[in-house]
């Protein structure tokens, strides 16, 4: 029944050919860099989504807090990029030159400890994805371990979601506070803030998602991802199939933060500042229904879903600007009561046999022509 | 029982008593299982059956007492570690995976891969391929491979799962009431696979269903309020008077 094919089948590869046709080629083709810019934007909350696929909708682990983890690896980042521009010379009317702005400003006179490493760009490559992962496993290993899971784990997510913002705004010296860190300028002494520099970034980005996407897609099709199935409707089966059930959970959550962290650090290079406002309970809960309203259980579904929530925001939120956050709970509503598989459910049950259907009454037609496409899969 | 020392069975339950809040759902229960033996747990209701099964398979903490397996004493390991160990435990409602294949439920059960890289670089090979196959066989699933588990029958989805903890070669099985909702026919070919499966393994079997219990019972225990009441072969329990007081009389 299922063709045995090199991690995609068929119909995936059409998917992920369409995919990439219109990230790589059709948008930046045809859309100007204000606007590209924009859906490079939307695209960083897409390796958000991507990790929720595996995590909530495969492995039914809801987490309401990958703000926490996309704002990590967006503020490794942000900590280069600051420190870059912190030069003695360009800083030479503060107080103390030589240290970010905002250190100046809340009367820090020495760079903090932790700060130090962020000179390096290799250590901060790492980081990005290290420092999120790291802290995903310790949450996640005080959490499944003690076999917390379902609403509880969602919430208390949803608590350190809300923790991490205050500590954020509270250490407004070491932070930059409620604004973030702002004014970004160089990568390497390269300006990122010209349009050359966005139009380069944008590739970076979606070529990054799409590795992303393989990466998952290659969990998704292994036994790790039959089991994450398997976990999340028999929990005790899996657990008396001889399986330790917590660590198959701990490395999903872990995977889905180090998605979340690179999509964060894009973020920060491409808008040119990250800021609490990307970390906490509202921008969590945002990157769920992407996932939803894209359809939870399809990687593809997960990156539509991230484009088109976040072109609506943008759209609507210009003209009713009060509201749009009704407008966002109205959707996510209707989706988990119309729609739970999302996009993706609508194309696989309506869009797809509808289209069968008028391509074999074409080749019908045309009575000279070859056998329409036999298969849907 | 005397003459054998403790370390001659399989399996050796001693002084085993767990309590919830204060009441005690298994109280000072002993019992040994032998190799290749079939043995049928019975009692009424709230007798502690399932209970038991929960403790051996460390679903369950024992408040006292020692279960050893093979000379390795379980109290206090981990699930997974007591499944690595050699217990296999089928639970009362059919615990399968609807949503995946018969041919995946039975993968997802074969014992390799079974930690997180294991599980990611896992590859479908012969060697599986053969294994699945051989036990789909034996619990009459050869035809249903490619069905998904979720229109299986009731019966069917029984076997799945006894076939999902055969594919683990186990030295002991546990199952939890195997033939409810089963019909006649299904509960002869169960009676029959059990039967053959014991020429390797040990089989534990809480049943209500007294035939099928004569059809497969090497020796049976009655538990009564968390006690053995009575043990030994069916015809000695059936007319043990106690038992027919508190179980078999109505």
């Amino acid at each position: 029944m299922t063709s045995e094919t090199f991690l995609f089948k068929q119909r995936e590869w059409v998917a992920l050919a369409i995919l990439a046709a219109l990230i790589l080629l059709v948008l930046p083709a045809t859309v100007d860099i204000f606007r590209l810019n924009l859906v490079g934007k939307y695209l960083t909350y897409a390796f958000v989504a991507l990790g929720l696929v595996l995590c909530w909708g495969l492995g039914g682990i809801l987490s309401l807090g990958q703000g926490i983890f996309f704002g990590l690896g967006g503020y490794c980042m942000a900590m280069f990029l600051k420190l870059e521009a912190s030069t003695p010379e360009a800083t030479k009317i503060q107080s103390t030159p030589g240290i970010p702005d905002f250190m100046d400003w809340n009367q820090v006179t020495e760079l903090p400890f932790w700060w130090q490493p962020f000179h390096s760009f290799g250590f901060t490559l790492i980081a990005i994805v290290a420092v999120p992962t790291a802290f995903a496993y310790v949450i996640g290993a005080a959490m499944f371990k003690r076999r917390v899971g379902g609403v509880y784990f969602a919430i208390i997510t949803q608590a350190v979601a809300a923790i991490l913002t205050i500590l954020i705004i509270g250490q407004q010296g070491y932070t930059g506070g409620v604004n973030g860190i702002t004014d970004l300028r160089t990568l390497l002494g390269w300006d990122i803030r010209t349009d050359d520099a966005k139009f380069v970034l944008y590739f970076v980005n979606a070529v990054l998602l799409i590795g992303c996407l393989v990466l998952a897609q290659f969990v998704r099709v292994s036994k790790f991802g039959r089991l994450l199935v398997a976990m999340r409707d028999r929990e005790d089966r899996v657990r008396f199939s001889g399986y330790d059930v917590s660590n198959f959970k701990i490395f999903v959550f872990c995977l889905a933060a180090a998605f979340s962290a690179v999509g964060g650090a894009m973020f920060t290079l491409q808008v040119g500042f990250m800021s609490p406002s990307f970390v906490g309970i509202v921008p969590s809960i945002e990157m769920v229904i992407f996932c939803a309203v894209g359809g939870r259980l399809s990687l593809f579904g997960a990156v539509y879903g991230a484009l088109l929530v976040n072109f609506a925001k943008t759209s609507f939120s210009e003209s009713f600007p009060e509201l749009w956050l009704f407008a966002m709970g109205g959707l996510f509503i209707a989706v988990v009561m119309a729609f739970p598989f999302g996009l993706a459910g609508v194309i696989r049950e309506h869009v797809e046999p509808a289209l069968l259907k008028f391509t074999r009454s074409v080749a019908l037609l045309r009575p000279g022509a070859a056998a329409a496409p036999s298969s849907s899969k | 029982m005397d003459p054998y020392a403790p370390a001659d069975f399989l399996l050796s339950v001693e002084s085993l008593t767990v309590s919830f809040d204060g009441f005690k759902a298994v109280n000072d229960l002993s019992f040994y299982v032998d190799e290749n033996e079939i043995r049928v747990i019975i009692g009424p209701n709230g007798a502690g059956k399932t209970t038991v099964l929960d403790l051996i398979c460390g679903r369950t903490r024992p408040t006292e007492g020692s279960i050893r397996f093979r000379g390795q004493e379980l109290t206090g390991m981990r699930e997974h570690e007591i499944v690595h160990a050699g217990i296999g435990r089928k639970f009362q409602n059919p615990s399968i995976y609807e949503d995946l294949t018969v041919f995946e439920n039975l993968e997802l059960s074969f014992p390799r891969g079974r930690n997180v890289f294991g599980a990611l670089f896992f590859r479908r090979d012969a060697e599986v391929r053969d294994r699945v196959e051989e036990i789909a066989e034996m619990i009459f699933l050869k035809d249903h491979l490619n069905t998904e588990a979720a229109i299986l029958s009731h019966g069917q989805k029984q076997w799945l799962e006894i076939g999902m903890l055969l594919i683990q070669s186990p030295k002991l099985l546990m199952l939890d009431e195997p033939v409810a909702g089963m019909s006649i026919a299904e509960r002869r070919k169960t009676a029959e696979l059990l039967n053959t499966i014991i020429r390797n393994q040990s089989v534990i079997v809480i049943e209500h269903d007294m035939k099928f219990v004569e059809d497969i019972a090497h020796r049976v225990t009655v538990l009564h309020q968390g006690r053995v009441l009575s043990e030994g072969s069916m015809e000695r329990v059936k007319n043990d008077p106690k038992v027919v007081e508190v179980y078999l009389g109505h």
